[in-house]
């Protein structure tokens, strides 16, 4: 085994373009591991944890570290070759001058900075941000000083910066969707990873990415369709930031002249900041609707009941906003029947009774909003779920026990210890699937329930990728049993049917909702049991 | 007061930057929207600490004033006098024994080959020592004070060693009423400012002192002045960028002062030796551009709060810069290494890291600064002339104004980038880039190639951080 490096010095490439290009290093002939990184003290102390660390090279901050590790030198060779051509192939092509010709035609160079290409293109609106953490709040507040509105997808923002940054757009009048934003639609066009929905009159506010796409999939998929979404990021909700960004996106909606449903999306706000926010979208004329995930609904229903529909899984907030937009202005909110997720659950728990013997149930996530609404929903029925993003303190799951599992379980892929230096699972599936491979060799695990997420900036073919391993499990045996919760829509580059169609063709059971696709889960375990297919 | 959302993309497209990961530029183009993406790259020093900088509106006023003052001066050239009625230093130190040199304060032990050369050259010219032995210890024993040329507004390239027999041009900025200094260019080969010190040098130093700055004196005073603004201006739409191509602006100069120089000589065979002397040395005027770009940053010093670079120079060791509101002080880093073609015979082994004061014109928006006006130099660096906008239009990243005087019209008749902001250099992590000359390493060999350089990052940053401590104590 032999470790090649090589520096590029001072050269700056985004996180995402390199990791897909050390994921397409590690599919080389002979290359056992590879990494392409920004040589920051971090990053080389991962590869010291990896076992990827090249002695000997001197490389800062600002350079670019390739390494290979390969069978031989050849081999660790040709994949730093491989590295240069795709580096080389995100480079803008050099325009070609015959001899003599003066070169006052030749393409400028992108712009260095926010300020450069806002002088170069002076009536754009908004900047989309996604550099490292550290950097984010500084090209954020150039951003908002530039008079722009500002998605920001970077995470890692101190908090105290997140809500410097969020009182400046409140002065300026601007919108700063995040720190951690990572889906919004603004008057058509989706911003982040974002489903392709038609334009519609109900509005989404929400601090949660794959759970605004569950939401604005579920509208399109049932005939509606999205005025606006806005995206609050993670920590909006918390009693230190207050709600900054999700009032402001209330008012903007409520300004809206498409918009006559108004959909809350979040976790559990800090509840004076919950009053407030519900407070504030009920004072207009608009119906809204709260999904706010573990949440103690009982509560909220009572003291919110009579002004807004609370909803308990982000299905019911779609249907409930899809029934809201359908009736007539004078609509009261007592009136709504509640949520057919929420009846359900309700009739499960009632018949179902499953004993601790019956096998397990697995979700291996890429959403984390997703994985906790299923964990909500198993929970309610089948009591502990082990995650790495547990619902209880004593419920938590660590990496390494994939192996022997305790329990029914959920993962989130999506979380830091799993993406540190990869890419999310909704761009690159292999941490998953590996995983997938892992859990269902297991005979206690009966079913296994994944996610898959379309719409713009997800992998371009999901099925692609895991159809042909379900299709390997079900030549197996029939189980572990595969439920795919299928958030999308038929706009999206992916097309849901034809995503769908692919997943049940190799044996999957495929559903549009996540909480129907949870709730389906805990029916097939109860099922097996009736037949005893127990293992 | 609520957010007004985009405009609706049908009545105008919907535009967006995107700073980041690329992946979410294609995912708008593929829904019709433009998008604008930033070459971004991790700006150096602290973040937070930058924001607060460059949110400053006092820093910003401040650097209106100070390029303001830098285009506002008027550089002419009066006269040409000898070095020890000019400089103080020379009155003050003991014995007269003091020297000035180029870029940031340095001590003997740490100097470079080709300082420690022209050092023992200006030694000998003065008559203070009779071998290259007596000049190294009389060196050595601490009987010479050094000093940068800056501190005594000179400039002077290469080694910059100006001692006080030398003549010195004199420019004198009319609105302001500084005066700044440069040395005579002594041409290529071998010269004491690449750290030369044989007897032809020393010689032909000599002929400058009593013959060149004499007769540049009488024509220059006869004349009424020269201005090099106006000159420098027509020099740059000649191909010239002021610092590694001086060719038209030689030509310029020799045309302007010619007649005087014939009716003001002693003689038609000296007046021919000096006007030869001239025409043959195509970067003769390098020098008055020094001094000139001088008389323009010195005019925007001392703003307070200003975060303008003023002064931008190396040793040979250090490079060092200078900050508007910040004073007298030098930020430092380690000279760098510069990229360029060597003449036949030598390569980068024999290459000194920077060295001179001529980076003073880069400071004052010339140079490479000003490289889009000169296509025919960016040969030394193997590029295009493409290249030559290229770096033209990196720089008006960093600076805070253009100057409508030195216009190019390769852009439009665009004014060159002037005004270096050290928060842009730190923002953009993007240092400014420099033509020079390549010295080579030993004394005497001279100059071996041209190319371009940058001033280490180290400089902007500690320079940075001197500038929030200013603005925190206010």
């Amino acid at each position: 085994m032999v470790i090649q490096a090589q520096v590029r010095r001072r050269t700056y490439v985004d996180s995402i373009t390199l990791m897909q290009i050390a994921t397409a290093l590690k599919g080389l002939p002979g290359v056992e591991n590879a990494a392409a990184v920004m040589a920051t003290e971090a990053n080389l102390q991962l590869l010291a944890e990896t076992g990827l660390h090249p002695g000997g090279v001197t490389a800062g901050a600002e350079d670019l570290l390739l390494v290979v590790k390969a069978t031989m030198p050849e081999a660790a060779e040709q994949a730093l070759q491989a590295a240069e051509e795709l580096l080389t192939a995100r480079q803008p092509k050099k325009t070609l001058l015959h001899d003599g010709e003066f070169a006052l035609a030749a393409s400028p160079q992108p712009p260095h900075s926010l300020e450069e290409a806002v002088r170069r293109q002076p009536e754009a609106r908004l900047a989309m941000i996604s550099v490292p953490g550290p950097y984010a709040a500084l090209e954020a507040e150039l951003a908002l000083r530039a008079g722009l509105h500002v998605f920001l997808f970077s995470d890692n923002v101190p908090l105290q910066e997140e809500i410097a940054l969020k009182q400046l757009a409140q002065q300026r009048g601007l919108l700063l969707m995040g720190p951690d934003c990572g889906t919004a639609l603004l008057h058509g066009v989706g911003l982040g990873f974002v489903n392709v929905v038609p334009r519609g009159p109900i509005g989404i506010v929400g601090a949660s990415g794959t759970g605004i796409q569950q939401v604005m999939s579920l509208i399109a998929q049932q005939g509606s369709g999205v005025s606006q979404v806005i995206g609050s990021g993670g920590r909006d909700l918390s009693r230190e930031v207050g709600a900054l960004t999700t009032l402001a996106g209330i008012r903007l909606l409520l300004e809206d002249e498409d918009t006559r449903v108004i959909v809350l999306v979040s976790k559990p706000p800090a509840p004076e900041v919950a009053a407030r926010v519900i407070e504030e979208a009920a004072s207009g004329s608009k119906a809204v609707v709260t999904c706010f995930l573990g949440a103690d609904h009982e509560a909220l229903e009572q003291r919110y009941g009579s002004r807004v529909v609370v909803a308990r899984t982000l299905t019911d907030a779609a249907t409930l906003a899809v029934q809201l937009a359908a009736t007539p202005a004078s609509y009261h909110a007592a009136t709504t029947p509640a949520g057919a997720i929420a009846a359900r659950l309700e009739r499960l728990r009632q018949t179902c009774a499953v004993s601790s013997a019956s096998g397990h149930l697995v979700g291996l996530f890429a959403g984390g909003t997703l994985c906790d609404e299923a964990m909500q929903l198993w929970s309610a029925l089948l009591g502990p779920i082990y995650s790495n993003i547990p619902l209880e303190p004593a419920w938590r799951l660590h990496e390494s026990s994939l192996t022997a599992l305790p329990g029914h379980c959920a993962i989130d892929f999506g979380a830091d210890e799993y993406t540190r230096g990869r890419p999310h699972p909704m761009i690159d599936p292999s941490q998953r699937l590996q995983a997938l491979e892992t859990v269902a060799d297991q005979p206690r695990v009966a079913v296994v329930l994944l996610d898959l997420v379309l719409g713009y900036c997800a992998h371009p073919d999901p099925a692609a990728i895991y159809a042909p391993v379900i299709a390997e499990l079900r030549r197996r045996g029939p189980r572990p049993a595969i439920v795919v919760s299928l958030c999308g829509t038929e706009g999206d580059p992916q097309r849901l049917s034809v995503q769908a169609a692919r997943l049940q063709e190799a044996g999957a059971t495929v559903l549009m909702s996540n909480a129907e696709a949870a709730l389906h889960c805990v029916q097939l375990l109860y099922e097996q049991e009736e037949s005893g297919s127990v293992a | 007061m609520s957010p007004s959302t985009p405009e609706q993309p049908s009545l105008s497209p919907f535009s967006v930057i995107n700073v980041g990961a690329e992946l979410f530029a294609e995912a708008l183009r593929s829904q019709g929207v433009t998008v604008t993406s930033v070459a971004w790259r991790p700006p150096a020093g602290d973040p937070a600490l930058l924001a607060r900088l460059l949110a400053d509106p006092v820093i910003d006023r401040a650097n209106e004033i100070a390029v303001g003052r830098m285009l506002a001066a008027e550089p002419v050239l009066v006269d040409v006098q000898p070095a020890r009625t000019l400089i103080p230093l020379f009155r003050e130190a003991e014995g007269g024994y003091a020297l000035l040199h180029a870029g940031p304060p340095i001590s003997w032990e740490r100097m470079c080959g080709p300082m420690r050369g022209a050092i023992i050259g200006a030694c000998l010219y003065e008559g203070w020592a009779g071998n290259e032995e007596e000049a190294t210890q009389l060196v050595e024993t601490g009987s010479i004070t050094f000093a940068p040329c800056h501190h005594y507004n000179a400039v002077g390239p290469m080694a910059g060693i100006v001692s006080p027999s030398m003549p010195l041009l004199i420019v004198e900025d009319r609105v302001h009423g500084n005066r700044t200094f440069a040395p005579l260019n002594e041409g290529l080969g071998k010269v004491l400012r690449y750290g030369a010190y044989a007897p032809e040098v020393i010689e032909r130093l000599r002929w400058m002192q009593e013959v060149l700055g004499p007769a540049l004196s009488r024509a220059l005073r006869h004349i009424g002045g020269l201005d090099l603004r106006s000159l420098l201006a027509q020099a740059l739409h000649m191909g010239d960028e002021g610092h590694n191509r001086n060719k038209a602006a030689t030509s310029l100069f020799l045309r302007q002062l010619a007649p005087a120089l014939v009716e003001t000589g002693t003689s038609s065979a000296e007046t021919a030796s000096v006007l030869r002397f001239i025409a043959s040395n195509d970067h003769f005027h390098l020098n008055p551009s020094m001094a000139a770009a001088k008389a323009m940053t010195l005019a925007g010093s001392n703003v307070p709060n200003s975060s303008v670079v003023v002064t931008m120079a190396r040793n040979g060791v250090d490079f060092g810069i200078r900050v508007s509101g910040l004073g007298e002080r030098w930020f430092v880093g380690p000279a760098q290494s510069i990229q360029g073609l060597y003449f036949a015979g030598f390569g980068p082994e024999d290459a000194n890291p920077d060295i001179g004061d001529s980076a003073i014109t880069e400071t004052a928006g010339l140079g490479a600064f000003a490289m889009a006006g000169a296509p025919a130099i960016v040969q030394f660096i193997g590029g295009t002339p493409a290249d030559a906008l290229r770096y033209t239009r990196e720089m008006y990243a960093l600076t805070v104004t253009t100057n409508p005087q030195f216009s190019l019209p390769s852009l439009n008749f665009q004014g060159t980038p002037t005004g270096i902001d050290i928060r842009q250099v730190c923002r953009l992590n993007l240092p400014p880039v420099i033509n020079t000359g390549i010295a080579h390493r030993l004394p005497g060999i001279g100059q071996v190639g041209a190319g371009i350089v940058h001033p280490p990052m180290a400089c902007f940053i500690s320079a940075l951080q001197a500038l929030a401590d200013s603005r925190q104590a206010t």
